[in-house]
């Protein structure tokens, strides 16, 4: 049965900032819950009936208490608001030198995928006191991350990527759960994450024989796939140059403008119709079918590798 | 027991026999009783599945079903306690047979529609029972896309249906109560003299109204996607499983009030009667439930903090859920308030209404819990949320019920239910429920996920007590079971005003005439007013 913990353990930033909201939603909670107990037995037992035909004497109304217990409690839940408020508006601000890393859901398994080409399955590595950014996607249906001891969550959907960041604070092995019921082997769907000394994570990530980084492995993709006879590096093929796309941000067609970023390259793999960059024709053909997400996430790493301009702020990363 | 010299008054029970006279009867206290056996049969169902649940969980391994069968089991066990029990339990139950009497009506203003809905309910709730026998369903009872449209197996079109079918009766249910509300007040009866019952029926009526045709909607789009291959939520047909998110729980959220707003109406009553004053407040408590009816329909994003919802809406939804707690805590307050100089009787409804104050109150509290942002990234999903909902749901509506059930059990049946038994039971329910689910908030902050069959080892110990619990809590349930049916044809003979109440429905005789009162009654005082039923006055205290 093991031991009988109360708290969940803390391994990261978030978990201390998390655990004082807690604290004090407590507090406010055992508050006001033996305020009402209490009140409700001493009443009830104060003014037990003691005769059958007895009738109280009505007391008139008090405004003055209603708008007491009405703005008092209002102004507690206002504090509330703002301490989960900023809580979460943290958590949703990775750092622009946080450790990017990708993340493919599908039943039932997670995988990740190191920028050095590493793979795992239902578990994941990381170093000690490193902000670490996850972008993830799904095959299915949705999933969602979920490591209690950082106190982070995201949902990850199909056809769109999700973000979430955490910095480990603690070396050790943490629960890694599927938040989201996503069919039948959903509580199986569950690994470690392992934070490590820098050193230690030094020695793991040249311990594995990757077949090449990631972008390494998307650049080959994008030659099996034949999406080079088109994309020339020299933007001489009937299709626009990729070569310092990243970051950038592109004139479409309709006029609009949009800025390069992991969804707008996922789009135009496989959707490439919906957004057509100015001066091209609709030609391109989509690759849904044809490259699965982690092959998707590659490419954009390979694409990434041809650009200068990483991007730095990265939109939210619980939610989008 | 009726002495065989005096011939038994007429009453809606003796005045007909036979089941047509009950199928096809058209008197909203016939068909009250009709949706008592219905909810309650669905209600022992719903247990059912809970009871499975709970044995899987007493070991981390999966050992007593398949993960297959246990996630049909969890998701069964929501669709029938929601759909099929909690939604109309209060409403079509002791709703149906009271709001007419409270305001002096002599029936809702659409019997036939009144008895079309429960109808629609049956109906509903085979098509729903039929997929559970063929097969059952295993989406949850929150049918997540793309989950229920394009990956699960299971009977997922036969639930919905049956989800969409009972959804009309809710919708007829909510009609009939506000055209009677409206239009069928006896003289005198206005609404600042309406029963809290009433006002707080009236709410839930418009909800049910507002609300329902959106789930009817999903389940239509639901149903395209699954069926016909239209992409609205499968991002590879096209579509945006968020979208349905934000549909279910336009629906869903609100639909949380229909289930707890005729709670209130009920504790209302029985705080008012069980402490002789009028309810503290009142016009700040029959203003709450249309403030929380209004408000309900703004926070539905609060499900949705960690679904890729922007940032900004979660903001904005975090910040609305806050309002909807303010008028929920002004009725706590205004409760306990009543019981100041009052004078209290600890008759087993009341305790039930003490129960549901303060396990509401728990309930409403961690609700505040799951409103702040960056508490909840961490909590939902896991049995924080499940023990949340419990809290409000089980230990809320149900004490409610039940409270209600034994206040107005004389005036339906003209019988007494045994004191001694009730108040037991009473006692068991609210230790059993507390043992069930207090371990439940500890469980999900230290992040055990919900609908979970297998788990790591170190929740065992909470989950055992959880299980222990639950047991207790059953034994619970089935005493009301029962000694209500031993008391049919054992329990003392009721008079038609045992508490000394106000309301009009105590003002006939128990069980009631055909049409509630031999002569329309003339309504000449507040609710409330216990100078009109108890003699002299006294000061207390
Ligand atoms: C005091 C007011 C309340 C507030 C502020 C509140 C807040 C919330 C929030 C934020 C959630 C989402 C938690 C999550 O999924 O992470 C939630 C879930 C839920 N609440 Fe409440 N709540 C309140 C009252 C109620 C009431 C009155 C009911 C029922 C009668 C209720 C029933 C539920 C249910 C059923 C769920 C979860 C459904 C599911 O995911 O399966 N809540 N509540
Ligand atoms: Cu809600």
């Amino acid at each position: 049965m093991g031991k009988f913990p109360l708290f969940p353990e803390q391994a990261s930033t978030f978990a201390p900032d998390v655990d004082h909201l807690t604290y004090f939603l407590l507090a406010v909670a055992v508050f006001f819950t033996v305020l009402i107990f209490c009140s409700i037995f001493y009443l009830a037992i104060r003014y037990r009936r003691r005769s059958d035909g007895e009738l109280p004497h009505v007391p008139h109304g008090g405004l003055a208490l209603e708008i007491v217990w009405s703005v008092i409690p209002f102004g507690i839940t206002m504090v509330m608001f703002t301490w989960g408020a900023s809580v979460f508006f943290n958590e949703s601000r990775p750092p622009n030198n946080a450790m990017p890393l990708y993340v493919v859901a599908k039943q039932w398994m997670w995988k990740i995928e190191h920028m050095e080409g590493q793979r795992e399955i239902n578990e994941l590595h990381i170093p000690l006191g490193r902000a670490v950014r996850l972008t993830m996607a799904s095959e299915d249906v949705i999933h969602s991350f979920y490591v209690p001891a950082f106190r982070v969550k995201q949902d990850v959907v199909p056809g769109k990527y999700s973000t979430i960041w955490f910095q480990p604070t603690k070396p050790g092995k943490y629960h890694l759960f599927c938040a989201e019921f996503c069919g039948t082997r959903h509580s199986g769907m569950i690994g470690w994450v392992y934070v490590m000394q820098p050193r230690d994570y030094q020695n793991w990530l040249s311990g594995g024989a990757p077949a090449g980084t990631l972008a390494e492995s998307g650049e080959k993709l994008f030659t099996d796939l034949a999406c080079s006879n088109c994309h020339k590096a020299d933007g001489t093929g009937r299709c626009p140059s990729l070569e310092g796309l990243f970051g950038k941000t592109v004139q479409l067609a309709n006029g609009a403008k949009i800025v390069a970023d992991e969804p707008y390259i996922r789009e135009s793999i496989l959707h490439p119709a919906a957004k057509i960059v100015a001066g091209y024709l609709p030609v391109m053909p989509t690759f849904q079918g044809l490259v699965t997400e982690d092959g998707v996430l590659q490419l954009i790493e390979y694409i990434k590798s041809l650009g200068p301009k990483p991007i730095v702020g990265g939109g939210g990363a619980l939610g989008k | 027991m009726i002495t065989a010299a005096v011939p038994e008054r007429e009453n809606y029970l003796n005045n007909a026999y036979g089941i047509k006279s009950w199928l096809l009867t058209r008197d909203h206290k016939r068909i009250g009783l009709l949706y008592l056996f219905t909810v309650t049969l669905f209600f022992f169902l719903g247990g059912a599945f809970a009871t499975m649940i709970r044995i899987e969980l007493l070991t981390p391994q999966g050992n007593f079903v398949s993960s297959e069968t246990y996630n049909k089991l969890f998701t069964m066990h929501g669709v029938a306690m929601i759909f099929f029990f909690l939604i109309p339990a209060i409403p079509a139950t002791l709703g149906n047979f009271f709001l007419p009497m409270m305001i002096g009506a002599r029936d809702l203003a659409f019997p036939r529609i009144n008895l079309l809905s429960w109808y629609l309910l049956v109906i509903g709730g085979l098509f729903s029972l039929f997929a559970m026998l063929a097969g059952g369903v295993d989406t949850g009872w929150t049918f997540y896309t793309p989950y229920s449209t394009t990956y699960s197996n299971s009977w997922v079109i036969a639930t919905a249906l049956g989800i969409f079918i009972s959804g009309f009766s809710s919708i007829l249910t909510g009609l009939n109560f506000i055209v009677t509300v409206h239009r069928m007040r006896a003289p005198g009866m206005t609404w600042m003299r309406m029963p809290l019952f009433v006002w707080s029926h009236y709410a839930t009526a418009l909800i049910q109204v507002l609300g329902t045709p959106v789930v009817a909607v999903t389940i239509i789009l639901l149903f395209c996607e699954r069926v016909f291959h239209i992409g609205i939520f499968d991002p590879t047909l096209g579509g945006d499983p968020v979208l349905f998110q934000h549909m279910f729980w336009f629906y869903s959220h609100p639909a949380v009030y229909i289930m707890i707003l005729p709670a209130m109406g009920i504790v209302s009553e029985l705080v008012s009667v069980f402490s002789r004053k009028p309810v503290f407040g009142y016009q700040f408590v029959a203003y709450a439930s249309m403030a929380i009816a209004v408000l309900g329909f703004l926070v539905w994003g609060h499900h949705l903090f960690v679904s890729t919802q922007s940032v900004y809406a979660a903001l904005v939804f975090s910040f609305l859920s806050y309002f909807v707690a303010i008028p929920s805590a002004i009725k706590v307050f205004n409760w306990t308030a009543t019981l100041y100089k009052g004078s209290i009787s600890f008759a087993t409804p009341m305790l039930y209404a003490f129960g549901f104050i303060g396990l509401f109150t728990i309930g409403g509290l961690t609700g505040l819990f799951v409103a702040a942002l960056g508490f909840d990234v961490h909590v939902t999903d896991t049995y924080f949320v499940v023990a949340h909902f419990h809290y409000i749901m089980v230990g809320g509506t149900i004490m409610a019920y039940l409270g209600g059930l034994h206040y107005w059990w004389p005036k339906i049946t003209g019988r007494m239910y045994p004191e001694g038994w009730a108040k037991l039971s009473a006692l068991i329910i609210f230790l059993g429920f507390n043992l069930t689910f207090f371990p439940q908030f500890i469980l999900g902050y230290l992040g055990m996920p919900r609908r979970y069959h297998v788990y790591p080892d170190e929740f065992q110990v909470l989950h055992v007590l959880s299980t222990a619990g639950a047991s207790v809590l059953a034994v619970g349930y089935l005493m009301p079971m029962i000694y209500f049916i031993w008391s049919l044809r054992y329990g003392k003979v009721a008079s038609a005003n045992p508490w000394g109440a106000t309301g009009l429905e105590w003002q006939t005789p128990s069980p009631p005439p055909v049409h509630n009162f031999d002569v329309t009654p003339i309504v000449t005082h507040d609710a409330y007013d216990y100078s009109t039923v108890i003699g002299q006055e006294v000061e207390v205290g």
